[in-house]
């Protein structure tokens, strides 16, 4: 019996009937080095062994799977934790960013640019570009410039040029496209390294695979803790959804393990001021692939709301798209003020200051019936230090 | 024979095709706009339907379509505007635009809209090749639009070839590989066109990208058909509120 797979698009790089390469001439040549070129350089001997060792030595992989005993009981069920907050830098991106710059160097790229929103791919991106010695160029809306100051800062001490994205709404999507118009007018000394399972084909399947290894990681340890590679759920925010991606991944074509992806509802769904873009956005073509984009009925793309930087996108990335669409993903959504009460919650009962777009993930447990039967791995994307600011605001207030 | 061939057909030198935003300045400048093109010598018109994501316009370009949108400009509000547009404007008219909008109005529908107004052709930069050959490019030609491909100084000439073959009315030639409205050296440029002359295309090419005064448009019409002006045409029409009179001024400058 022929089964269906998940985890691969097809070779020009549709999830279902999401994804594809929708890219202006200017970009072609590029992109067509990396489909052409990117599997065998990932696999390739020399690639994973200088990977690998990084990801080890560097970033501090594999990073543990935490039982949260107390949480677990609060919700009558067992819950593991699986900490990417405890990464260098402080969260799952630079996963992506030692891979892509790896790949860019055996590329013959000289020059890596990169787009960011709150700043955690931007700082990533730096991070290994300074261990590289690359240069890097990170734009970042000039509205997000102003909200993650201590992120600008750690890029302009790791040596990166932040250009401030002033067209349009002047946030991730609009940093996104100068990043792209970067690479047009750089075509051939220039690797532009996209943080999320975004853009056009291969970048969603190529930043999927070096996520993964979040997952890989977590059937093994599940294995050792419980005897069973297999939890009952995995559950993980949405932005553009590259942890997702990652968490997912090696669970995709397991049936039994309930994939849920939180999105950010904003000041909630029907508010206005919402990034749930699985409730509220329509089939699109979006920053270079065909997937589920928030938009106006005349096909304007809209600036989405979320408390959360990392998760304030109109898009999703194709393989989350395919994930909905088939129904293989339970999408959820939870709003600013649930997703700050989650973060307290697991500060109180477990140590641990989620990063805001995590919290979305812990906000989500509260709409699953989990039971003591169920065994729960949620992504902990990232650390709260960025966010304290926001968090201290919540304090204030009461 | 279309509309656009049609016009290379009898002058094969110096075309000049100019690029505008549909609602810019003012949301109904649109007509103003074109009618001021055609009669200071525009031999095609490329009107820009505006976005939110214009990833293959430099920021000129994009400036005047945030202002268009702001307008309240809409496909749906262009195929009102264009309604009548025939009755006095006889040059090819080649709407220009991107994906995401033109999927929202229905692809479709979109193509018989525009033809049936009497638009010529259409540049779609985000469409690619491969959807294209598999789901859009007979939708097109359904309604007997024509549908311009772009060319770069990177695209080999393999892929020139094939693009030059799905290609109809012109090729659109990126000057440099950069979004609108950079200036590079364009002795690089011209060295690229010739090699694009050299290949005997079956399409005519025009040059885009860069192009914004008498000079840069000579060196451009030499070793092609013509040339496209955007961005220091959106300029103009920055500098002087008064659409006739900017227009007349800067295509004389241009073709003077």
């Amino acid at each position: 019996m022929a089964i269906q797979s998940y985890q691969k698009p097809d070779d020009k790089g549709y999830y279902g009937k999401f994804g594809g390469a929708y890219i202006p001439e200017m970009l072609h040549r590029n992109v067509e080095e990396l489909v052409s070129k990117y599997m065998d350089i990932i696999y390739s001997a020399s690639f994973q062994k200088e990977y690998n060792n990084l990801l080890k030595d560097y970033v501090g992989r594999p990073s543990p799977l935490f039982l949260a005993e107390r949480l677990s009981k609060q919700f009558n069920t067992t819950i593991y934790l699986k900490r990417e907050d405890l990464n260098h830098t402080g969260a799952h991106k630079i996963n992506n960013a030692i891979g892509q710059v790896l790949l860019a160097q055996r590329l013959g790229k000289k020059r890596i640019i990169a787009e960011t929103g709150a700043g955690q791919h931007g700082v990533a991106t730096a991070t290994v570009c300074a261990l590289m010695g690359l240069e890097c160029i990170v734009y970042m809306g000039a509205v997000d410039i102003e909200r993650q100051a201590p992120n600008v800062a750690r890029m302009k001490m790791l040596g990166a040029k932040v250009i401030a994205a002033t067209s349009g709404s002047q946030t991730l999507k609009d940093a996104t496209n100068e990043a792209i118009r970067d690479w047009i007018n750089n075509p051939t000394d220039t690797h532009y390294v996209i943080g999320s399972v975004v853009g056009p084909h291969p970048y969603p399947d190529m930043v999927a695979r070096f996520q993964s290894i979040i997952s890989e990681e977590i059937r093994w340890q599940l294995k050792e803790k419980t005897g069973s590679e297999l939890p009952t759920h995995v559950i993980a925010c949405v932005g553009g959804g590259s942890n997702a991606a990652g968490a997912f991944y090696h669970f995709l074509d397991e049936p039994s393990v309930k994939l849920v992806a939180v999105e950010a509802a904003g000041l909630g769904v029907d508010s206005g001021m919402s990034a749930a873009t699985t409730k509220l956005g329509s089939i699109g073509v979006l920053h270079g692939s065909k997937s589920i984009v928030m938009q106006t009925e005349d096909g304007q793309v809209v600036e989405p709301h979320s408390i959360s930087a990392g998760l304030d996108y109109p898009g999703i990335g194709p393989l989350h798209a395919h994930l909905f669409d088939s129904g293989r993903g339970i999408f959820l959504s939870a709003t600013d003020e649930e997703s700050v009460q989650a973060a307290f919650n697991l500060t109180k009962q477990e140590g641990i200051i989620p990063a805001l777009e995590s919290s979305h993930a812990l906000a989500g447990l509260h709409q699953l019936n989990l039971t003591d039967k169920d065994v729960v791995v949620l992504c902990l994307s990232g650390r709260g230090d960025k966010d304290m600011s926001t968090y201290m605001k919540y304090v204030d207030a009461e | 024979m279309s509309r656009i061939q049609e016009i290379f057909k009898h002058k094969n030198s110096n075309v000049l095709n100019v690029y505008c935003t549909a609602g810019f300045p003012k949301l109904d400048s649109t007509l103003e706009v074109m009618r001021a093109l055609q009669d200071n010598g525009a031999d095609l018109i490329e009107l820009g339907m505006p976005y939110s994501d214009p990833l293959a316009d430099g920021p000129v370009i994009q400036a005047s379509g945030s202002i268009a949108l702001k307008n309240g400009m809409t496909i749906a509000n262009l195929f009102k505007q264009l309604k009548d547009f025939r009755k006095e404007i006889n040059v090819p008219v080649i709407l220009m635009g991107y994906m995401n909008p033109v999927l929202q109005y229905g692809f479709e529908r979109f193509c018989a809209d525009a033809a049936a107004v009497g638009v010529d052709g259409l540049i779609l930069p985000d469409l690619p090749q491969y959807e294209f050959e598999t789901e859009y490019g007979d939708i097109i030609k359904k309604y007997g639009l024509d549908f311009i491909f772009l060319v770069t100084p990177e695209t080999s000439e393999e892929r020139v070839r094939q693009i030059d073959e799905l290609s109809s009315g012109f090729l659109y030639a990126v000057s440099s590989s950069s979004t609108t409205g950079n200036e590079k050296d364009f002795g690089l440029v011209e060295k690229y066109l010739q090699r694009l002359q050299n290949l005997k295309l079956k399409n005519p090419v025009l040059v885009g990208f860069g192009i914004k005064d008498k000079q840069t448009f000579a060196s451009a019409a030499k070793h092609a058909n013509g040339a496209i002006i955007g961005s220091a045409y959106i300029k103009a029409l920055n500098e002087n509120s008064n659409v006739k009179v900017a227009t007349k001024e800067f295509l004389h400058a241009v073709l003077g």
